[in-house]
């Protein structure tokens, strides 16, 4: 017998308010720093000033003898592996010999407050040894450079990791070509700037320890202090706290702070609190990393494209932390969402005395999507051709081949995306509108630019492990729902989507079903809380917890009314037929509880199989991929350089949308970021120090700097994913940042190659290009 | 360690403190008294997270001294519910969509309620201009404009 339809639509695919909002609009939300236990002391770092040197001595006397002082933590106090482990175990938790950076962890301090703990951390004596440091990637690839990367982390010298795609024969592409283009772009950090800084508090509990903090990997953090203490993972919970904002920058660091501040209450037996300070955390967290990347593309005179060439080089930092996934992402997305049978990538991750980079909303992603839709426009240009139908001429398409030569099986809006934003955007009438206001200023020029991406969804082929997600859904006595992930909401409005797919799947409204605090001692391990698969993966998780409740529960009403088939009436259960028996589910829950029922059930899903070849590079990179066409007006001011986003369109194909409200959010909110990274955001370091770490120097888009967006969606459904979703997160930030490049270049007539678009650059591109 | 004595209203509440000098009225709001609601995103001014009303006004609490609120009136977050029902502007993001990670909503929701008590049915543009001070990185402001026009339109 089928399952009955209990109430389906009634959940997904709606604009349902998010579950979360209410605590937060009225100050509830508790996050890490509103948080405290009986006897908490407070941790400060003692950090290296020095991008490279050899520790000779450390001296904590002062800052024992600080009255405040609890204690302090060196090296020697670790009772487990002095190691973060990430993808590598490079990373020490506390350096030991040898800092390879600029505010790398050398010791730690707590203390009774949090100004007694900086004032004594002040205090350490430190006696380095400077040694010779290297900052750029490209120099330390000279033979003879000074070695930053750890030797048994990195392939060779400095290369952390080299990764390659060949497809075809480029030169046999280019020699089809008719037009071939040529650049090289330049991308520096972005930082995150969550608004909530990192922060954890670690409790020493039942002889082991709970670590409470604005995460977004709870297993990854479990991992990192049962390695420094020498704990069993059983005697190590982590707690996930509301988390503000994440993009990221939460899925590696919380590691760190989690193993420094686990350190500090295991030796001083008080629960500890560890909060970044704003600069602390732009100083010595994870960014995204600078690139130099260098492209050749080819086109026959139609627009067909033929052959890709990239080489590209991300500056890693000092440690490996997650460089090798995102040069992997980067490899695979260097292509951009073209078919082009000939296809030959270089990736390089490079160890440099600089701070580690890691995960950041596209991963990898962004930097080379700067360049090749570049080349795109640059190819338009040189071919005469109108930019949206270069792309669309070249777009892939449900039995394409992608750059690593898999087979788009399905679920490809791509086309759709394109041709809908260019009905979106008026685009025929829009150029003739910012051409006549070309004309008609004198010292204002607008520009329109478009950009179309591909992502794949999940952690693809290189991570192919931790793509799994399990849920536990219980149905309680009275009819509603609890549902146990171990997914994070980190903003994205995941508890939301989530508690819709769950809802939809049991046919319970929505305010039925609760999703539990993120707890690693009660919930699955669900792999982390990125790229992009929480809806995707989690979701259908959920889904198969709901198909075996929801036979269960069926059963029972079968049961209850006494009859082989029934109709759902709103809430109500009612008997087919003469008996006219009927019950909610509520007296179902109550039922099945007297009947002794089991009434939770557990749900599993690994994400279906990839696989790739590190020889040739090719391979089914990811199971499926999401897609985006985007289009930006801007206005240059030409005496002043100034940039202003003027007008904005997205479309989207994300496979089904959960939530229409949650995901335009994300949408906008990706929007806004990319414009930050093309126009605002630059973190300027020298010789490994970045010199201003505050917000005051480092700028994100305000109210006044972000345009009106209008969002669609084009929905081609994955088979596989819960009610057909897709992947959404990422995908925003990774398009909208190069269409507004893109408007830039075609407003003044030059190529911006170099991010962020700050006045003095642009100006530079409008004195040579107007004359 | 020398005190003054600091007498104050805080979302209508009389409060009597012995407060050092230097202590600033966010860690005097956050520790002192327990009202968590406000947000230190920066500590130095510029993101907006820890705006509360002084006197009706929008004020950065990390900027502000605790001493500099004696007298006065002081609302939080906290404060802005009445009877246990939320204000129009704390119903307007959580319709719209307006919320996200929800650090910087207890420093937005204040700094939206301030406009509308200068300029009850402000333009998305006066909208965008008034809010700058407060960063926000997840919405990209666009759900948080419409939050303030929904409560715009039932406050009319």
């Amino acid at each position: 017998m089928n399952p009955t339809q209990i109430a389906e639509g009634k959940a997904v695919g709606q604009g349902v308010l998010r579950v979360d909002a209410e605590a937060k609009v009225a100050g509830q939300a508790r996050y890490i720093d509103d948080l405290g236990f009986p006897g908490m002391v407070h941790a400060q770092v003692v950090r290296s000033d020095r991008p490279h040197a050899r520790l000779r001595r450390l001296d904590l006397s002062p800052v024992l003898a600080h009255p405040k002082v609890v204690a302090v933590v060196t090296p020697r106090d670790i009772p487990g592996q002095n190691c973060v482990p990430i993808i590598y175990r490079d990373m020490p938790a506390l350096a030991e010999d040898v800092v390879r950076y600029v505010g790398e962890p050398v010791a730690l301090v707590a203390a009774e407050t949090r100004e007694a703990a900086r004032e004594a951390a002040l205090r350490a004596r430190i006696d380095f040894e400077d040694l010779p440091a290297v900052f750029d990637p490209l120099e330390a690839l000279n033979p003879g450079a000074p070695q930053a990367a750890v030797r048994e982390a990195a392939e060779q010298g400095n290369v952390f990791n080299a990764m390659r795609i060949r497809k075809g024969n480029v030169e046999e592409g280019f020699a089809q070509a008719d037009v071939i283009v040529e650049g090289e772009y330049r991308v520096g950090y972005q930082e995150h700037l969550y608004l909530e800084p990192q922060g954890v508090i670690a409790v020493p509990e039942e002889g082991g320890m709970t670590v409470y903090g604005s995460l977004q990997c709870p297993f990854y953090v479990q991992n990192a202090v049962a390695t420094v203490l020498g704990l069993p993972f059983a005697k190590v919970r982590i707690v996930q706290t509301v988390t503000g904002g994440g993009f990221g920058g939460k899925e590696d660091v919380p590691s760190h702070l989690a193993a420094m501040a686990a350190l500090l209450a295991w030796k001083s037996k008080r629960p500890v609190k560890l909060v970044y300070d704003r600069d602390e955390d732009i100083a010595t967290t994870s960014k995204r990393h600078p690139g130099i990347i260098r492209y050749r593309t080819g086109a026959k005179r139609d627009g067909t494209l033929t052959a890709v060439e990239v080489e590209f080089f991300y500056n890693a930092g000092a440690y490996q932390t997650l460089s090798s996934a995102v040069l992997w992402r980067g490899l695979i997305h260097a292509a951009g969402p073209y078919r082009i049978p000939h296809v030959k990538v270089d990736g390089y991750s490079v160890a440099t005395h600089t701070v580690p980079c890691g995960a950041f909303r596209g991963f990898g992603s962004p930097q080379v999507i700067f360049a090749h839709e570049s080349q795109m426009d640059e190819l338009a240009k040189a071919l005469g051709m109108d930019p949206l139908a270069l792309r669309a001429k070249n777009a892939l398409r449900v039995g394409d081949r992608t750059a690593t030569d898999q087979v788009l099986e399905e679920s490809v809006g791509l086309w759709e995306c394109i041709e809908r934003v260019r009905a979106l955007a008026r685009w025929d009438e829009l150029q003739r509108e910012v051409e006549e206001f070309n004309r008609r200023e004198r010292f204002r020029r607008r520009g329109l630019g478009v950009s179309t991406v591909m992502y794949g969804v999940g952690m693809g082929a290189k991570a192919p492990l931790l793509d799994k997600a399990g849920a536990y859904v219980k149905l309680e006595v009275d009819g509603s729902v609890t549902v146990a992930v171990g997914t994070t909401e980190m903003g994205q409005g995941a508890q939301t989507v989530l508690s819709q797919i769950a809802a939809e799947a049991l046919g319970v409204p929505i305010s039925s079903v609760q999703i539990a605090p993120v707890d690693t001692s009660r919930v699955p391990d669900s792999g982390p809380t990125v790229a992009s698969r929480t809806t995707t993966v989690q979701g259908q998780a959920i889904v198969d917890a709901a198909a075996k409740l929801r036979q269960r529960i069926d059963q029972a009403v079968r049961l209850i009314l006494e009859c082989p088939q029934f109709t759902l009436e709103g809430q109500t259960f009612c008997a087919s037929g003469a008996a006219r028996r009927r019950a909610t589910l509520a007296d179902v829950a109550r039922w099945m509880w007297a009947h002794n029922w089991d009434m939770g059930a557990t749900g599993w899903v690994e994400a279906a199989p990839v696989d790739w070849d590190p020889q040739t590079g090719l391979g089914k990179a990811y199971f499926v991929y999401s897609y985006a066409a985007h289009l930006a007006e801007v206005e240059v001011d030409l005496l002043t350089g100034e940039v202003k986003v003027t007008r904005f369109w997205a479309v989207h194909d994300s496979g089904k949308i959960v939530n229409p409200d949650t995901a335009r959010g994300q949408v906008l909110g990706g929007i806004a970021q990319g414009i930050g990274y093309a126009l605002l955001e630059e973190l300027v370091s020298q010789d490994g120090r970045i010199l201003y770490p505050t917000l005051t120097a480092y700028h994100i888009p305000t109210s006044a700097d972000v345009p009106e967006v209008a969002v669609e969606f084009g929905e081609a459904p994955y088979s596989a994913g819960p009610f057909g979703a897709k992947g959404l997160g990422e995908v925003p930030l990774m398009a909208s940042h190069v269409a507004v490049a893109n408007a830039i270049s075609r407003a003044v007539g030059r190529r911006l190659r170099q991010y962020p678009a700050l006045p003095q650059r642009v100006l530079e591109l409008v004195e040579g290009g107007l004359g | 360690m020398t005190t003054i004595t600091l007498r104050f209203k805080v979302n209508g509440r009389p409060v009597q403190l012995e407060v050092p000098p230097g202590r600033r009225l966010l860690d005097l709001l956050r520790q002192d008294l327990g009202l968590t609601g406000t947000k230190e995103g920066c500590g130095e001014g510029e993101c907006g997270a820890c705006t509360v009303l002084v006197d009706g006004k929008p004020r950065l609490a990390c900027l502000t001294a605790a001493v500099q609120v004696e007298g006065k009136e002081v609302v939080t977050i906290e404060g802005l519910a009445r009877e246990g029902k939320l204000h129009p502007v704390q119903e307007g993001f959580i319709q719209t969509a307006g919320v996200q990670c929800g650090f910087c909503t207890p420093g937005l929701v204040l700094a939206a309620y301030a406009l509308l008590q200068e300029n009850p049915q402000p333009t998305r543009e006066e909208i965008r201009g008034y809010l700058a001070g407060n960063l926000c990185r997840c919405t990209g402001y666009e759900q948080v404009v419409e939050a303030v026009l929904w409560a715009a339109e039932r406050l009319k």
